[in-house]
């Protein structure tokens, strides 16, 4: 009995603990799925699809492809294959969290922290000392979750009723995030920002002169072309990852 | 978009959900093989900048305010600026130059 007490608090105290320290990512997810909701609308979803989208999804960049994907009118199999690569990251990710549990860690654990596995919430598991107890990143996720979820739903809808000189602003906050995510990694490794200016122009050729590809497509067959040459010529080590890190 | 949806959403969450478990669930070794790994590196900052670019001169009314967006977004990061400044000052720039373009 006794020892059920004390591990019924631990679990509170990690569960707050996770709580506390994922207000200001859900504040980060509110602003950015506002401008991602926005994306939803021009795809033609309405606040109930996107806000679902949300909630099972958890990703930007794989979102923000869903919906363009629909926009433009591709198949489920292709959309597949792009959410897949938008979201390639998140295997890497998963590996590093599966050594920073307890090996004995139930299979039930594994399943829901992976759920929620978003850049952000990645960031702070593995801050954590020691082993992660589910419990931390369960806190997290009970006030992330609906950061994202709800503030795509209100995209979707004020989306609607914002003058369309607004619209047009808030519509790059989503390519905001994204510059913000690749550039400093860039700027610590010259091989990243000469992949990711060499994306750049490559993505703006294939977009103004190669006109008989879906725009999809051409993502995917890019994002793979390109990360194939990167890591051919210039394999990433660990250690340089310490060391940028 | 319609009921359709649904079977997009379904079929997506599904997809990243198996990205999301598999290593720590079925897997849970570390990848070994050297490409694959560099090139699972490499991919999120690649599909990004493939995703940022043109297509946020699509976004805005006037493709030059969203020109404008990028390169500032591209200096805020570069001298260090937090993820949500940048964001926030994309949207800024393109509301205020929109004002004189139109």
């Amino acid at each position: 009995m006794k020892t059920t007490t004390a591990t019924h608090s631990d679990i509170r105290s990690y569960f707050f603990k996770g709580m506390k320290d994922g207000i200001p990512v859900a504040l980060g997810y509110f602003a950015v799925s506002f401008a991602l909701g926005i994306t939803a609308r021009n795809a033609g979803l309405d606040w109930i699809q996107a806000s679902l989208c949300s909630f099972l999804l958890n990703a930007s960049a794989g979102e923000y492809a869903v919906f363009t994907m629909m926009q433009s009118g591709a198949s489920i199999l292709t959309t597949a294959l792009m959410v897949a690569i938008a979201n390639a990251r998140y295997l890497l990710m998963s590996f590093a969290i599966s050594q920073k549990f307890d090996p004995k860690t139930h299979i039930r654990h594994r399943h829901l922290v992976g759920y929620d596995l978003t850049d952000e919430l990645f960031g702070l598991a593995m801050s954590v000392d020691g082993y992660l107890n589910p419990f931390y990143s369960y806190g997290a996720m009970a006030v992330a979750i609906p950061g994202w979820t709800v503030g795509t739903g209100l995209g979707v809808v004020f989306g609607n009723l914002l003058p369309a000189r607004v619209l047009s602003a808030l519509s790059v906050g989503l390519f905001g995030m994204f510059i913000a995510i690749i550039i400093p990694p860039a700027k610590k490794n010259k091989v990243v920002a000469f992949f990711v200016g060499i994306s750049f122009v490559l993505s703006y050729i294939a977009d103004r002169f190669v006109t008989f590809i879906d725009s999809g497509v051409k993502i995917i067959i890019l994002t793979v072309v390109i990360s194939l040459c990167a890591a051919f010529f210039f394999p990433h080590t660990d250690d340089e990852e310490k060391e940028a890190g | 978009m319609g009921p359709r949806a649904y079977i997009y959403i379904a079929v997506m969450a599904l997809v990243t959900f198996v990205i999301r478990v598999l290593p720590l669930t079925v897997i849970r070794k570390k990848i070994k093989n050297k490409l694959f790994k560099s090139f699972l590196y490499y991919v999120p900052y690649v599909t990004l900048a493939v995703m940022t670019f043109p297509a946020i001169m699509d976004a805005t009314n006037s493709p030059w305010a969203g020109l404008a967006a990028f390169v500032l977004g591209i200096v805020l990061a570069i001298i260090g600026a937090d993820l949500f400044t940048i964001s926030v000052s994309c949207c800024v720039i393109v509301f205020i130059l929109e004002l004189f373009i139109h």
